[in-house]
């Protein structure tokens, strides 16, 4: 898209989704369409390249965000966004890669890739709906479901330990951490156009409601309600100790932005490390060179 | 065709000495030459080995059945390995550390220090190529002037020099017994002592 | 079908004495693979180390994954980001990497995969040679789809092999295998690399029409669909989900009835062009020989016995083991009293041959569970009762 046409306040959904796609696949009332919307707001606003702006994303509810938005985009497989924008990132270091992901694909399947890409600090931006469960499946419990939450497979209530997504995050290298609800629209926006314009592992997670599975499942009310609630019963602590963010049933949620700074990126320190070990002998990886 | 095999224990050179002398034949003698090493549990504990088929024209079969060439650099590669040497094959030891048994069937065997050799140059790492030396002389299978081409990425650079020295001194040891051999004395012992 | 000459960058012209496992790096590297992701294992681990000593003097990404599912993962994204790419890998890795190659043949997205097969099921042989992944490489991945499988019989294959699967993933936009095995990836032998000005590689089929005309999945004449590289501006979408030619998920029978049977048959209606066979003495051979890979040169000295016991032997080697010489097989099945085959592997490839026998011959397994080559004997063995 051309740089006018995102200037004049064009209706930006309208360029930047994949309006031959609409409607869309999620229920009404579902938060992922309300995460995507922030996600094009921050797009829109911010002043990178679209052509260069690549997103992944894997199997799932969430998932799906790769089919609708208007960007070079690669639907994988459950679990494997992550390696796959691994893949293309280090194929063409030019490109700025996000990473949609529900939260079973994120720290379920792929929690694996998650904590290695965030090792690595390569250059990514995670974007994390965690809506508490498997929703593509039929509302299975999963590795973020509260404790005594109920979920198809946990029907007694969960009583497993849930990740704490950030500290996760942060223990694994990542060097920007965020956590918002649904709700936190230009937050939610905020942080994007942030990890948009930043070099390293940003990683966002966003509460977000599942109306149909999680939300009913749990009795916790229609979309709106749950979005709202969840807006509600959080607090905002910028640079929290990201250990103190777990979150219980329906208990307090703290967001913010946690952790943001500055370490060299896979990349950066390859080409730092066999630049000097190597020396004349070393050739510089940088672009896409065909 | 010819069936080769080097043993002695890890960190000797052992599979290296393969290495060297499959190149040697197959880059700068006009042979094929097929390497292959033991690995895994096999490879694990003390005896080690690498083996060389070599043949005018292709390699069929990679692995060795009944060698006529056993090099053993050490008593527990030779327990492990001498049996299956052809009763007409050769067998070249390390004087120092081998006892071999008494001799069986027409086997010819040849020994020499090459430990020793190579620490009197200075190093005993390089005891494997005073016995590739030695090899050559005495097997005349491969060319000592294709064995020295071969050593470059082979060897640490910075030792190539140290290497050739050690090749020699072995070469040079196996030409010489292989000169008092023709001598007709003696007749009746081929293991020098 | 654009050729080009490799870069000579990548191309390590000699005499070399080399092992599989390096040659296939150096196959890769002088294919103009610049894209490496790979998680260890024996006994493929050294084309992985090789990689990563050679990859930074030539300009490109070694990366070690953090699994074999990551590892294809990765390679399918450095396709897409316009690399040629490749893993390699062994049994227990292989497995972990099938949904994956399901999503690559999905995608159409060309890279190359090699399996140096040691011995399974499960950690099985790590240091020991199998051909035991022969139908895995077929079938592994779930649905209906067609790949490319190349089986080299000693290190200089094993480079040759590596620059042909490369270009048979470009021209076909498939994911292309080099089955090699634990023996052929140890064994060194002497590795002749051509001048770069002799190495024929085959460019990807990028496509070059306008912008917003670009169909990822929309079969040309030869129906190989055009690809682009993310970061051109096409803002093209790809998926594992059933799709159109415009890469969009289309959840019914009817797209499905499009989509898969071009996976298939862009691939079989291409076979001829596609296989490569060594025959020796088919015309007037009583028995036949079909084997591929290692177990084709163990099986030439049993055949030499056998002809100089007077049977008439031919041989076959497979070089494309898949897709398979269907046609080939069904017309010796006429002439010939029975197919023999050996393979390291409790019966494989045997029941594909069968299969293209149409019962016309017998096709006899000479089956080896793998930890060593066959004896010769045996092969010879099952010939003489086969020409009984
Ligand atoms: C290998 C594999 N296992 C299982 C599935 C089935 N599956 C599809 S989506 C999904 C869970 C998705 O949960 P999450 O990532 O949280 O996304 P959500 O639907 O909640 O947005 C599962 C288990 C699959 N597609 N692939
Ligand atoms: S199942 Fe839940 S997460 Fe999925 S679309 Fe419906 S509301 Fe959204
Ligand atoms: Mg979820």
């Amino acid at each position: 898209m051309k740089e006018e046409d995102r200037r004049e306040g064009k209706n930006p959904i309208e360029n930047l989704l994949r309006m031959d796609r609409i409607p869309h696949i999620w229920c009404p009332g579902c938060g992922i369409g309300v995460v995507v919307t922030s996600f094009a707001e921050a797009l829109r606003k911010s002043e990178i390249d679209l052509d260069k702006t690549a997103i992944i994303s894997g199997i799932g509810c969430t998932g799906r965000v790769a089919g609708y938005v208007k960007l070079d985009s690669i639907h994988t497989t459950h679990g494997r966004a992550v390696p796959v924008a691994t893949g293309l990132k280090l194929a063409n270091p030019e490109l700025k890669v996000v990473v949609f992901s529900g939260d079973g694909d994120i720290a379920g399947i792929g929690g694996n890739h998650f904590i290695h890409a965030a090792r690595r600090n390569m250059d990514l931006v995670i974007i994390c709906v965690n809506n508490f469960n498997y929703a593509m499946t039929g509302g299975q419990v999963a590795a973020t479901t509260p404790i005594s939450a109920n979920a198809s497979t946990a029907p007694f209530g969960n009583f497993e330990y849930p990740f704490n997504l950030p500290y996760l995050a942060e223990a694994s290298g990542a060097t920007y951490v965020a956590r918002w609800t649904a709700l936190h629209l230009r937050r939610v926006t905020k942080s994007v156009q942030e990890a948009l314009g930043r070099r390293g592992f940003s990683f966002i997670e966003v509460i977000t409601p599942c109306v149909t599975l999680y939300a009913r499942r749990n009795r916790l009310g229609d979309g709106l309600n749950l979005l709202k609630y969840y807006y509600e019963k959080s607090e905002i602590q910028h640079g929290a100790d990201t250990k103190t963010l777990d979150i219980s049933y329906q208990g307090k949620l703290i967001v913010g932005k946690f952790v943001d700074k500055d370490k060299p990126t896979f990349l950066d320190c390859m080409n730092e490390h066999l630049g000097k070990v190597l020396g004349d002998k070393y050739e510089p990886y940088g672009g896409n060179h065909d | 065709m010819t069936e080769i095999r080097f043993s002695g224990f890890g960190g000797q050179g052992i599979i290296r000495c393969g290495l060297i002398a499959g190149k040697a034949l197959s880059l700068f003698d006009n042979k094929q030459a097929t390497m292959t090493q033991s690995f895994g549990p096999e490879a694990r504990g003390s005896a080690c080995s690498s083996q060389l088929v070599v043949s005018d024209d292709r390699v069929l079969y990679p692995y060795i059945s009944a060698p006529e060439i056993l090099v053993s650099m050490s008593q527990e590669a030779y327990d492990k390995y001498e049996p299956e040497l052809r009763e007409d094959g050769l067998l070249l030891i390390d004087k120092d550390l081998v006892k071999p048994k008494p001799p069986r069937g027409k086997i010819k065997s040849y020994s020499i220090p090459s430990t020793r050799f190579a620490e009197e140059l200075g190093n005993r790492i390089i005891a494997n190529l005073v016995m590739l030396g030695f090899f050559t002389a005495i097997t005349r299978v491969v060319s000592p002037e294709a064995m020295k081409k071969a050593l470059p990425g082979l060897v640490p650079e910075r030792f190539l020099e140290l290497n050739k020295k050690a090749f020699d001194k072995g070469y040079e040891y196996g030409k010489k017994i292989l000169a008092e051999e023709k001598k007709p004395k003696t007749s009746k012992q081929k293991v020098k002592k | 079908m654009k050729k080009v000459k490799a870069d000579p960058k990548g191309v390590l012209t000699g005499a070399h004495y080399l092992d599989g496992d390096h040659a296939l790096a150096e196959g890769a590297l002088a294919a103009g693979c610049r894209f490496f992701a790979g998680y260890p294992i024996t006994p493929s681990t050294e084309t992985a180390e090789r990689f990563a000593e050679r990859i930074p003097k030539v300009g490109g990404v070694f990366i070690q994954m953090e699994d074999e599912l990551a590892s294809i993962a990765a390679l399918i994204g450095a396709a897409w980001g316009g690399k040629k790419v490749m893993t390699v890998t062994s049994g227990p890795g292989f497995s972990l990497m099938m949904e994956n190659i399901g999503l690559a043949c999905m995608l159409e997205t060309p890279l190359v995969i090699a399996n140096v097969q040691r011995g399974g099921p499960s950690t099985g042989l790590p240091t020991l040679t199998g051909q035991q992944d022969m139908m895995q490489v077929k079938w592994g991945s779930h649905g209906d789809y067609e790949i490319i499988a190349l089986s080299p019989d000693s290190p200089q294959e094993c480079f040759d092999l590596c620059i042909e699967a490369f270009n048979l993933s470009e021209i076909y936009r498939v994911p292309s295998f080099v089955m090699t095995d634990e023996c052929v990836g140890h064994m060194h032998e002497k590795v002749v690399i051509p001048p770069a000005e002799e190495i024929e590689l085959v460019e990807r089929k990028w496509y070059k029409g306008p912008k917003d005309k670009y169909l990822p999945f929309k079969p040309d004449e030869d129906m190989i669909p055009f690809m682009v590289k993310v970061g051109d501006g096409y803002h093209f979408h790809v998926t594992g989900l059933t799709h159109d030619e415009r890469g969009y998920p289309v959840i019914n029978a009817e797209c499905q009835n499009v989509c898969v049977p071009h996976l298939v048959d862009k691939i079989n209606m291409n076979a001829d062009k596609i296989i490569k066979l060594e025959e020796d003495e088919t015309d007037n051979a009583e028995i036949i020989v079909i084997s591929y890979g290692i177990t084709s040169r163990v099986t030439t000295r049993a055949v030499r016995k056998a002809r100089k016991a007077g049977i008439k032997v031919g041989t076959i080697r497979l070089i494309t083991v898949w897709p398979f010489p269907e046609k080939r097989i069904k017309e010796l099945a006429k002439k010939i009293k029975a197919f023999v085959v050996p393979e390291i592997n409790y019966g494989q490839v045997v029941y594909e041959v069968e299969r293209c026998a149409f019962g016309q011959a017998p096709a006899i397994r000479v089956p080896h569970c793998g930890g060593w080559v066959h004896d010769p004997e045996d092969i010879f063995k099952a010939i003489k009762e086969a020409s009984k």
